[in-house]
């Protein structure tokens, strides 16, 4: 009996060690522990949540139908010129998702389907249309999805985020968790713009483009688009160039017409950094093409000298330069009244690539720092407090088992860090609520077992026997009481978004190192008391 | 020997009819909540309208009508204020905007440090829920309180029998009705975080039912000549001072909780108190009188 309690005692020093070791990372004493211990001890602790630590929640949805919707463009495109090629008159435009070619013959359907087996028929008759087929759709969404992952995860590693979690959720939907973020408004932007650098030339030749007006104040592009919308030669589109006047900082919006068609894309670019203006000091970003995109772009300005190329960015015209002279070296720059964050930004955004598609926000929640810090406070403050009135209350209700009980709860809450570090699990506020609870919870097995323990004194019993018929009828009470509030727990994982999922493991945590601690931990104290001497009166 | 309680005698079973009246209404408010909630009519939080809440931070006092004024002034519309005078913290919460996501916050600081220039603040909290997100936050929380169900009916009637799994089903609804019913009825925020709580309240609750119902089967195994409902009555007797020992400690950490624990998790712990109360109410007076309703001809001793 004496051998099996020394082996039960030391058994619980040793789990009590092992909570320590890995709950270390998280006090300020790990930074005086040597080198040796910082690498291969566990270094890592309980994780903070976001909503303890601070940072941003992003939950988007990729916009797949727009993906499909531009490369559904690029066949418009490519099936117009095959038919010039073959001299064929025939319109051809997108309509939504479909591609319309009117009038419709059988040369035409046969040499498209031959050309684009891709496309399947929708309809013929006076008019073919023409779709992407679904199963093509499909992967173009999901695909669109994989590279939205991957560039912002190259967007995020060049912001500079330590330890985010960036990862597709469902079918269309990306999850982006920044800890610690200290601008939130400006990662929301870095995260979410799509990014599509183009360059269009400018067509000055149409009348139109003398009729628009001048400029127009911000909210008003609508208005000039409506007016002008019937007149739009085709294959052209208005865009709109904002100016900002450096001392009055008023922006103004200048209507620009231009070729639809994209002289080049952003996809060429090898590099783009930040540069200095030398005359307004005014940071612009400069960027190089690959070898590609600077033999497009020496062909593109030897064909165009005098005419404006416009620079446009997610359909806003930073700058519309005349092309003085051919351009070889295949080096371009985008001013347009940056701070230096701003330009900075973009040169990343610019460098990890655009978007395939556009992203829509579907849930932002961000917390400042302030408010993390004010949580853990707080949760503390209750947890001492809550502890403590536990504590007392057990010690004036049950005597010196009532301090067995505290004993275990201490226990209890030691193991209970200690599990939580070791598996690296996330502590949240509700968290912190779900280890008051579960230390609310914690005295109720030792309530089980002492009032089954008086019970049986009332009985008459020795307090021996007391003890231990005690323990083993309270036993399964105890055991189901604990499963009721681990389905409880496992719902609640199953179910919730992350401060809910912490939650759930903490109180199960707390439930599970309960049982051992009751089990294992209270029966020893009890047990070392009974063998010393004959115990003749318990304290309960 | 402290005791709260000694060798009572009371008649709980008895009590039923009045028992029965009294959580019938707490579950009629509860029914009536749920209805309202699916109908869209409570006072949903925007985790499940989609919406945007934004808690500020203020340096100094700040008064509660400044902020409704500047925002009315700002064009701001259907908003709600709660404001924690302690901390000089307002939260606005802006209901199914119909801006779009990432705006409608910017547009609220900016009203706010344009009207109230005197007052710096910090941005605690931003929170922009979307509609599709919404929705899908609803019926996952309806998908875990029938979850719930079904597991608690599994295990109790593994471990019991089949009329004990009705009892503590129908006391854990009981109180989660009631908690429900009860926010309900105050007019507060019906939220992610009240579910969390009542989820949690369930599983508790379903703890004081199991002591109770241990004691049951127990002493139906010694007492087989006794009727059932005095057995039952002798053992909630018997386990009346643990059944409220057990709770009094969860209630007390409850209570430092709403007390101390912040703003954040303020009606989770008013959620939790109120469940442990109603929780302990209802495994003494509604769990076992269903048991006796429902036992059927079979003796309920065997299992």
């Amino acid at each position: 009996m004496k051998k099996n309690i020394l082996w039960r005692i030391l058994f619980i020093g040793f789990t009590i060690l092992i909570a320590v070791v890995f709950f270390l990372p998280n006090t300020p004493l790990f930074k005086y522990m040597p080198e040796w211990w910082k690498k291969s001890m566990p270094n890592k602790g309980i994780i903070l949540g976001l909503d303890l630590q601070g940072g941003l929640h992003l939950v988007f949805e990729v916009e797949g139908d727009k993906a499909v919707e531009t490369s559904t463009d690029r066949y418009v495109y490519l099936i117009k010129d095959m038919l010039t090629k073959k001299k064929i008159q025939a319109e051809v435009k997108r309509n939504g998702l479909n591609v319309e070619i009117s009038p419709s013959s059988p040369e035409i359907a046969s040499a498209v389907k031959d050309g684009y087996p891709i496309l399947d028929t929708v309809s013929s008759g006076q008019a073919l249309v023409l779709k992407i087929s679904d199963k093509e759709a499909t992967r173009m969404k999901d695909s669109a999805v994989d590279q939205a992952l991957e560039t912002i995860r190259n967007r995020i590693d060049q912001f500079g985020v330590s330890e985010p979690t960036i990862h597709r959720q469902g079918d269309n939907e990306i999850v982006v968790q920044l800890p610690g973020v200290k601008d939130p408004k400006r990662a929301i932007e870095l995260v979410g713009r799509t990014a599509q650098l183009e360059f269009k030339l400018v067509d000055d030749e149409s009348p139109i483009a003398a009729q628009l007006p001048q400029a127009v104040q911000p909210g008003d592009e609508e208005k000039v688009l409506a007016q002008a919308a019937d007149k739009i030669p085709d294959g052209d589109e208005i865009l709109f160039e904002k100016k900002v006047n450096r001392e009055t900082g008023a922006a103004i919006k200048i209507p620009i017409l231009l070729k639809k068609q994209a002289a080049l894309t952003g996809n060429l670019l090898s590099e783009a950094k930040v540069s200095l203006d030398s005359r307004f000091s005014e940071p612009y970003v400069s960027i190089s093409f690959n070898a590609e995109g600077a033999k497009l772009f020496d062909e593109v300005t030897a064909a165009n000298v005098k005419k404006r190329l416009a620079i446009i960015l997610d359909n806003t015209i930073y700058s519309a330069p005349v092309i003085q002279e051919r351009i070889s070296g295949g080096n371009a720059q985008i001013t347009g009244s940056f701070s230096m964050e701003e330009a900075k930004d973009l040169s990343i955004v610019l460098k990890a690539g655009a978007l395939p598609a556009p992203l829509k926000m579907l849930q932002n929640v961000t917390v400042g720092p302030s408010l993390g810090e004010d949580s853990i406070q707080a949760g503390t403050m209750a947890g001492i407090i809550g502890t403590v009135a536990v504590i007392i209350f057990m010690i004036i209700y049950y005597k010196l088992s009532g301090v067995v009980a505290d004993l275990a709860l201490v226990l209890n809450i030691v193991l209970l860090f200690g599990a939580m570090a070791s598996l690296n699990a996330t502590l949240t506020l509700p968290g912190i609520a779900g280890v008051i609870l579960a230390i609310g919870m914690a005295v109720d097995s030792n309530v089980l077992m002492f009032e089954r323990i008086r019970d049986e004194l009332r009985t008459g019993k020795t307090p021996r026997s007391a003890v231990d018929s005690g323990y083993h009828k309270a036993f399964w009470t105890i055991f189901d009481a604990h499963v009721t509030t681990l389905i409880a727990a496992a719902v609640l994982f199953q179910f919730g978004t992350g401060p809910i999922k912490g939650f759930a493991v903490t109180l199960s945590l707390g439930v599970l190192i309960n049982l051992y601690t009751a089990l294992i931990g209270t029966k020893t104290v009890f047990d070392l008391i009974n063998s010393r001497r004959d115990v003749k009166k318990l304290s309960i | 020997m402290l005791e709260i309680i000694r060798n009572t005698n009371i008649d709980f079973m008895g009590k039923r009819k009045f028992a029965f009246v009294f959580s019938g209404i707490l579950s009629i408010i509860g029914i009536i909540a749920i209805i309202q909630v699916a109908n869209g009519r409570a006072n949903l939080g925007i985790d499940f309208a989609g919406g945007t809440a934004i808690q500020l931070k203020f340096t100094q006092p700040v008064e509660l009508h400044a902020v409704r004024k500047a925002l009315e002034e700002g064009g701001i519309k259907d908003f709600d204020l709660q404001d924690f005078p302690a901390v000089n913290k307002v939260l606005i919460r802006v209901k199914k905007s119909e801006q779009q996501l990432g705006k409608s916050a910017d547009i609220i600081t900016g009203i706010i440090s344009q009207k109230l220039p005197n007052n710096q603040y910090v941005v605690d909290s931003t929170t922009e829920i979307g509609p599709k997100v919404g929705g899908r936050l609803r019926a996952d929380a309806a998908q875990a309180v029938g979850l719930m169900t079904v597991g608690i009916l599994i295990y109790i009637a593994i471990r019991f029998k089949l009329n004990f799994a009705v009892g503590a089903t129908i006391a854990t609804f009981h109180d989660v009705l009631a908690v429900l019913g009860i926010f309900f009825l105050l007019g507060r925020e019906i939220n992610l975080i009240l579910i969390t709580a009542l989820l949690t309240i369930a599983g508790y609750s379903l703890t004081d039912t199991v002591v109770v119902f241990d004691r049951i089967r127990e002493n139906l195994k010694a007492r087989l000549k006794d009727p059932v409902e005095t057995v039952m009555n002798s053992s909630i007797n018997e386990v009346l001072s643990r059944t409220i020992v057990t709770s009094f400690t969860v209630l007390l950490t409850s209570i430092a909780l709403f007390f101390f624990g912040g703003e954040v998790i303020h009606d989770f712990s008013l959620a939790m108190i109120m469940g442990v109360i109603v929780g302990t109410y209802s495994s003494i007076f509604v769990a076992s009188p269903v048991v006796l309703l429902w036992r059927g001809k079979k003796p309920l001793g065997k299992k």
